[in-house]
């Protein structure tokens, strides 16, 4: 297929126009600000339609009128703003409404900055609203990874009908690369609507029962059977859609473990690493929920370390430790509010922590 | 036999769950006789955020669905641009609209949503057992102000129609009352100019209805009309703040 050197913002925007997003809604916030100003003027020419919302609790609010409806939609924002999504969220996995939302993520707490984080990790995988719930969250390393999952997520979301968030940083969204796009999806009609989404509140029309779509349930049993209902599709979830790629040579000294943009400075470390006489391999998370607890069952009796490597304080850590078991001993290496380590970096202090295992 | 009078079949043959005296009955029945006269009952879409009227799915027979707190009218907006040719409306309490979702109801205004919004003033948070709501008014008491509102701590109500009235995609806004027979079939009228707006694509429209909550004001349901008739209306006058030319 032929390339196109795209802004990561701006194929982000292309790949859920082609994968079929008719509804954009959107509020400003850097560093994701090209993918509003793109569906604004993108999204009516596909036939869809765009709302500069007034918040991002609008936003998320609007997304979830219009997935009701039936319509296929899409937002973004970055970190402060899934904060202030999160009402919405919860209310789209209770009452079974697909969106596809991409969190362009930055440094924080609070306001914080705008280079890139990681520390959206426990927002995004536990669950940053209230209740019980999980929503699927995709971490890609590359822009054409981030086409393909954002491309991908909208069967995902309608599937399972459940949010599917992706969860990018400033980094991926600021560069750019050499990308090939996928083929554009046309909307879906209002009949087409009715016939694949026939709880889609549409209006009755001939349809014999009307449609609610509704998260209250009053009576304890009641919402207890309807959780259950939940997780037994998050089962399905958990087991059906868990990701994961590894990378080195089978038998590694030290494994690492790294997701998005980090991953790409791992694999760097890991050359400078082989240099310097050190075997090290990593393991690189695809999907953050579902976590892919089965790649850790191949850490064989060679491995001396396991290294979490984040932006962020030792999140992906309480997953990495989950994970190894107690086996091995688990080491972290990371920055946060937004500095980037070099490969050099992790590599020294990678060597530093095998070293104090001697 | 000549019948004279039937419930609509926008109301499903069920009880509610509303308390004695509390008009959300009135105003759900009105909403669904003018969706029935005006043959779109089969083609409305509607929104019933937190509060006593979360459950009005249970009685409304249209497609429906529940929201968040306050957060009505940007539901209904997304709902509108998936489904350009439905009615679509939401059904607010004044703790929703006037207090957790002001921003929500003035940006739908503002941006000149082509949905109704129907507004319930019953002065009080209902659901959550009487707690002051910005429509309280001076004087009257809540759980949250026992001695009755003050100016002081609490600033005056809040009007509603009269702040949207000054937005320009607001193009009908009509305060109306259900304290009595004859109020009762002007806030019917309101009711249908309010879609017809909305058919005709020409903005906006609201309509504030003057409710009851006889439990939460601690009045019996004789006195809480009589409530409407001397506290209530001389604070929010009745009539129409806005309303496109040929209507
Ligand atoms: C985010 C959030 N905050 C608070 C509540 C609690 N709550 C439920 S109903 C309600 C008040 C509703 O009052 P109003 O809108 O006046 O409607 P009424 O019940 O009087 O009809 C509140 C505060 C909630 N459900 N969600």
């Amino acid at each position: 297929m032929e390339k196109v050197l795209m802004k990561g913002n701006e194929a982000f925007a292309e790949a859920a126009i082609r994968g079929g997003a008719g509804f954009y809604f959107g509020y400003p916030i850097t560093p994701q600000n090209e993918i509003p100003e793109y569906m604004s003027h993108e999204l009516e020419k596909a036939g869809g339609s765009f709302i500069q919302a007034e918040s991002e609790l609008a936003a998320v609010n609007m997304a979830y009128g219009a997935a009701a409806a039936g319509g296929s939609v899409f937002i973004s924002t970055s970190s402060p703003g899934v904060a202030l999504m999160q009402e919405g969220i919860s209310f789209m996995c209770s009452s079974e409404v697909p969106v596809v939302m991409l969190n362009v993520s930055r440094g924080g707490p609070g306001v914080g900055g705008i280079q890139p984080g990681q520390a959206d990790y426990f927002q995004a995988t536990r669950g940053g609203g209230n209740g019980d719930y999980h929503v699927p969250v995709f971490a890609p390393a590359s822009i054409q990874e981030a086409i393909d999952m954002i491309y991908g997520a909208f069967e995902i979301a309608d599937k399972y009908q459940n949010p599917v968030m992706i969860l990018a940083d400033g980094m991926l969204g600021q560069m750019m690369e050499p990308v090939s796009l996928p083929e554009a999806k046309r909307m879906a009609t209002y009949e087409e609507i009715r016939a694949n989404k026939p709880w889609a509140i549409t209006g009755k029309g001939p349809r014999s029962e009307r449609n609610v779509i509704k998260s209250l349930r009053l009576q304890p049993d009641v919402l207890e059977a309807h959780i259950h209902r939940l997780f037994e599709k998050y089962d399905r979830m958990e087991k059906e859609l868990v990701r994961y790629e590894t990378y080195g040579e089978p038998d590694p000294e030290i494994v690492f473990v790294a997701f998005g943009t980090v991953a790409r400075l791992v694999a760097e470390t890991m050359d400078i690493l082989a240099e310097r006489g050190y075997k090290a391999g990593m393991i690189r998370p695809v999907t953050l929920w579902p976590f892919p607890f089965d790649a850790f069952a191949r850490i064989s009796d060679k491995t001396r370390l396991v290294v979490s490597v984040e932006l962020s304080m030792g999140q992906l850590l309480t997953d990495v430790k989950a994970a190894v078991c107690g086996r091995v001993p688990v080491g972290l290496i990371n920055r946060t509010g937004g500095v980037v380590p070099t490969p050099v970096e992790i590599a020294d202090r990678a060597i530093k922590q095998l070293k104090a295992l001697d | 036999m000549k019948q004279v009078f039937a419930i609509t079949r926008g109301m499903l043959p069920v009880d509610t769950s509303y308390c004695p005296g509390c008009t959300h009955g009135v105003a759900h029945r009105l909403i669904m006789e003018c969706l029935e006269e005006l043959g779109e009952l089969d083609n409305t879409i509607a929104v019933s955020p937190i509060g006593c009227s979360i459950v009005a799915h249970q009685y409304m027979n249209i497609d429906m669905c529940e929201s968040a707190h306050g957060r009505a009218p940007a539901v209904a907006s997304g709902i509108r641009r998936v489904h350009p040719d439905k009615v679509v409306f939401t059904y607010q309490g004044d703790g929703d609209l006037a207090s957790i979702g002001v921003g929500e109801i003035i940006h739908a205004a503002h941006r000149g949503e082509k949905v109704t919004t129907f507004f319930i003033n019953n002065a009080i948070y209902g659901m959550t057992g009487g707690q002051m709501a910005p429509t309280t008014l001076l004087g009257q008491r809540a759980t949250t102000a026992i001695n009755g509102r003050t100016k002081e701590s609490n600033g005056s109500p809040l009007r509603m129609c009269e702040l949207l009235a000054t937005i320009d995609g607001a193009v009908f806004v009509e305060r109306v009352a259900l304290n009595s027979p004859g109020n009762v079939r002007k806030a019917k009228k309101a009711v249908m100019k309010a879609f017809e707006v909305q058919k005709n694509g020409l903005g906006f429209s609201f309509v504030e209805f003057l409710s009851s909550c006889p439990t939460n004001w601690g009045r019996a349901p004789y006195e809480a009309m009589e409530f409407i008739k001397e506290e209530m209306i001389p604070y929010y006058p009745l009539g129409n703040f806005r309303k496109p030319e040929e209507f």
